[in-house]
């Protein structure tokens, strides 16, 4: 018996045979042996976050900036439950993670025991699977098939479920990863090459082409960036890219038309719209981004990569389904472009181009800001911060949800992927001050910043503890314009200015908020202080919020009104009238 | 256009695999019109799902996607419209129903002339009752039923649709 371990040692040797350096996580009573575990060990570090929801963005953060699975441990009934928001927000944006959560043991299951949940069942439709682990022996393979179906295919969010017992019974089985596989599990990687062949003639065949890339080009890797680069300069076709995409192509390159969708530009909107051939890859086609369905793109032919089959054909009908990884089927489609030598016809591409750079030259992102004393616009704090860290190639943004996540969309660009994280596909407030403490522990040296809404920032605020425990130098900075300005938007021009409970009575003072914490506090209110209290934030050692008092009634343009098709857009300056005008009918039941 | 198709889906059997599968139907608001499940292979621990339902043909290629998606499935196979593609006759369905009868005189004797001719089988019996079992397509089941409502159906319990491809392919 001397060579049997408990099964939470067996855990820890599995996930650090897996390669975890770090967990995120919150202990409790079911997890005390892991913890037990873990505390006599020195491979894995772990970080203790104040509430299990922000473990989880923690691990997003961390794994959608450096690549890696994210890790989280949290205990039975309440740490679990409270961990639901997190996977769910990494099942929307294909996050990898393996959430491992303690249970009560095996034989009180059922019995209404203190801190009990049925957390496979509750996490069954939050997750990409999940497991329930009733025996020692078995805790090494479903950790290794755990990590697998985590990081795979489309990647996702997974639970392991740990009875007590279970951690602390002995075992003396431990399966190798190498050992471990899932015969019903096989994500398809390389794309069938007659489709593949069709989609580049297409292409090649146009008059008015457009890429249109998303998450899945980051969550293939960098090299499938690279080559969606190569593949677009090569082609000379224009894209654009999803909220989840920003990066994987040069924002300053200038086949870049920026972001489409709702808060899209004008110019990648229109040219969606008018296209007649359009590359969709890793992009899900999501109603964010088709707007009215039955007018989303009506005349192109339409080639979707994606490597997740449920997703062709689920919300737009595709002419060309390409099932595989972007990476894989990039190189492809560059090798064939290549060795059958094609083109798109010049001329056609330049009147093209023509028409696009009319639509730019709109100029739909554009605003002034008047200097001095004036009151700071939203969408010029944030162009300033893009202006002041431009020149840094170490600088890693993520975000909370509303207005203030759309301009920080709109006006930073980001030259690489990996760089931007954002809650896309649940939009989630409280998702990004957790998420940059994540993305501060998996790249010590980076400058993390948040930026985030006053309203949003409060939803995990809590997180400044572990930010100041672990010395993270994470910078928050707060657009504050005293209401949830989203929310404020929508209630302006939908629902007659009646706003309801969307002003944020009571903030506290962000400065001795985060002074009360060890952290820093900075706050400017006009113009004449912004680029100052951007540098000492930017300049900071420490945990840091920086308060930036923005004007309160601001709006985000360009706007597509929900149920709209993309021709449609409010651009800036748009009167009251015309926007009530804008959205009657059916689009007032969308979200 | 809804059409109603028969799927065919092999799946590891353990725990939370039922469930997976249903909940991808709720969750998401396709309807299951039948549902069946057993273990098929003891040493490979496979179970084999028959699922009938119904939807527009976007609807239907999702649900095939979506089950495909899970991790315990090895196999999705849309029966009818395999047979369909292949020039074969629908696939061959079967159901079984056990259906309670109370009854006395001539309602009975009627009760059971009509289940003769629909070989049904007498599987419990007392002075006022019959339990017949009842095997056969979905339609002809139904159709027993309903021939038995005026002469005194008293209970039903049926099996759900098991499904099988025509010809010597297998799944
Ligand atoms: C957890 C959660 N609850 C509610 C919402 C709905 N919602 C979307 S944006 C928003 C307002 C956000 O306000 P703030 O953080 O101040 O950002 P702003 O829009 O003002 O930039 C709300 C309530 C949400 N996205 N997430
Ligand atoms: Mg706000």
């Amino acid at each position: 018996m001397s060579d049997t371990k408990t099964g939470a040692e067996t855990l820890i040797n599995a996930l650090v045979e897996q390669g975890v350096e770090v967990i995120f996580g919150y202990p409790g009573g079911a997890v005390l042996p892991i913890y037990d575990a873990l505390f006599q060990q020195n491979s894995i570090r772990h970080i203790l976050v104040r509430h299990e929801q922000a473990a989880v963005h923690a691990a997003e953060g961390y794994a959608r900036s450096t690549g890696k699975v994210g890790c989280v441990l949290v205990t039975s009934g309440p740490g679990a439950t409270n961990a639901v928001t997190g996977l769910t927000d990494a099942l929307m944006d294909s996050i990898p993670i393996v959430c491992l959560t303690g249970q009560v043991p095996t034989h009180l299951i059922g019995q209404d025991a203190f801190q009990e949940a049925d957390t496979t069942g509750i996490t069954r439709a939050c997750t990409k699977h999940n497991y329930l682990v009733k025996n020692a022996d078995d805790v090494s393979s479903v950790v290794h098939e755990a990590f697998l179906v985590a990081s795979t295919g489309r990647p996702g969010p997974v639970v392991i479920d740990l009875p007590k017992d279970v951690l602390m019974n002995q075992t003396g089985v431990y399966k190798r990863k190498a050992d471990v596989r899932r015969s019903s599990y096989r994500p398809v990687v390389k794309g069938e090459l007659s489709q593949i062949e069709k989609a580049v003639e297409a292409l090649a065949g146009a008059k008015r082409p457009i890429i249109y890339a998303g998450g899945g080009v980051i969550n293939a890797g960098p090299n499938a960036s690279k080559l969606l680069v190569e593949f677009t300069r090569m082609t000379g076709v224009p894209i654009t890219n999803t909220l989840m995409g920003l990066g994987v192509y040069p924002a300053s390159d200038k086949q870049f038309v920026g972001m489409l969708g709702m808060h899209g530009t004008y110019e990648a909107n229109l040219a969606m719209y008018n296209c007649d051939v359009m590359i969709n890859i890793g992009a899900r086609f999501d109603d964010r981004i088709t707007g009215k369905i039955d007018e989303f793109s009506p005349n192109s032919t339409k080639v979707h990569v994606d490597i997740d089959p449920s997703s062709i054909n689920k919300n737009i009908m595709v002419d060309i389904p390409i099932i595989g990884d972007a990476g894989h089927v990039l190189e492809d489609m560059i090798r064939m472009w290549r060795s059958k030598a094609l083109s798109i016809d010049a001329g056609a591409l330049s009147d093209w181009w023509g028409q696009i750079e009319s639509w730019r030259s709109v100029d739909c992102l554009g605003f002034t800001q008047d200097t001095g004393d004036a009151e700071i616009r939203p969408q010029h704090a944030l162009k300033r911060l893009h202006e002041m860290t431009k020149h840094r190639d170490d600088v890693l943004i993520s975000t909370e949800v509303g207005q203030h996540q759309m301009w920080a969309a709109q006006y930073i660009g980001f030259e690489k992927p990996n760089r931007w994280m954002t809650s896309g596909g649940l939009g989630t407030m409280g998702y990004g001050f957790p998420a940059a403490i994540g993305m501060q522990i998996g790249n010590p040296d980076a400058c993390c910043i948040d930026v985030a809404g006053e309203a949003s920032i409060l939803m995990n605020i809590q997180e400044l503890s572990t930010a100041v425990q672990y010395r993270l130098p994470v910078k928050i900075m707060i657009i504050n314009n005293q209401w949830m300005g989203m929310v404020r938007q929508w209630q302006e021009l939908l629902h007659g200015g009646r706003y309801a409970e969307s002003y944020t009575e009571s903030l506290p003072d962000f400065v001795k908020l985060a002074e009360s914490f060890g952290a820093k506090g900075i706050r400017a209110t006009k113009e004449s202080e912004l680029d100052a209290a951007l540098q000492e934030m930017l300049d900071s050692d420490t945990m840091t919020i920086f308060d930036c008092c923005v004007t309160k009634d601001e709006n985000c343009f360009p706007m597509i009104p929900s149920g709209k098709p993309h021709y449609d857009m409010l651009l800036p300056g748009t009167s009251q009238e015309k926007v009530a005008a804008a959205i009657q009918g059916e689009g007032l039941a969308l979200v | 256009m809804s059409e109603t198709r028969t799927f065919a889906v092999l799946v590891d059997n353990e725990p939370g695999v039922l469930a997976r599968v249903i909940g991808l139907f709720s969750g998401r608001g396709y309807n299951i019109e039948s549902l069946t499940v057993t273990e098929v292979d003891d040493d490979a621990n496979l179970s084999r799902i028959t699922i009938v339902t119904g939807g527009t043909t976007q609807v239907l290629i999702q649900i095939r996607n979506l089950l495909e998606r899970l991790v315990p499935v090895h196999r999705v196979e849309d029966l009818t419209a395999n047979a369909n593609s292949n020039d074969l006759e629908p696939p061959v369905q079967r159901e079984l129903a056990l259906v309670k009868v109370v009854g006395a005189g001539d309602k009975r004797v009627e009760a059971l002339r009509i289940a003769d001719i629909f070989k049904a089988e007498v599987v419990d019996t007392g002075l006022s009752h019959f339990v017949f079992e009842v095997k056969g397509r979905k339609e002809q089941l139904d159709r027993f039923i309903e021939l038995m409502v005026p002469l005194g159906l008293n209970e039903i319990c049926r099996s759900g649709v098991i499904a099988v491809s025509r010809g010597d392919q297998a799944l």
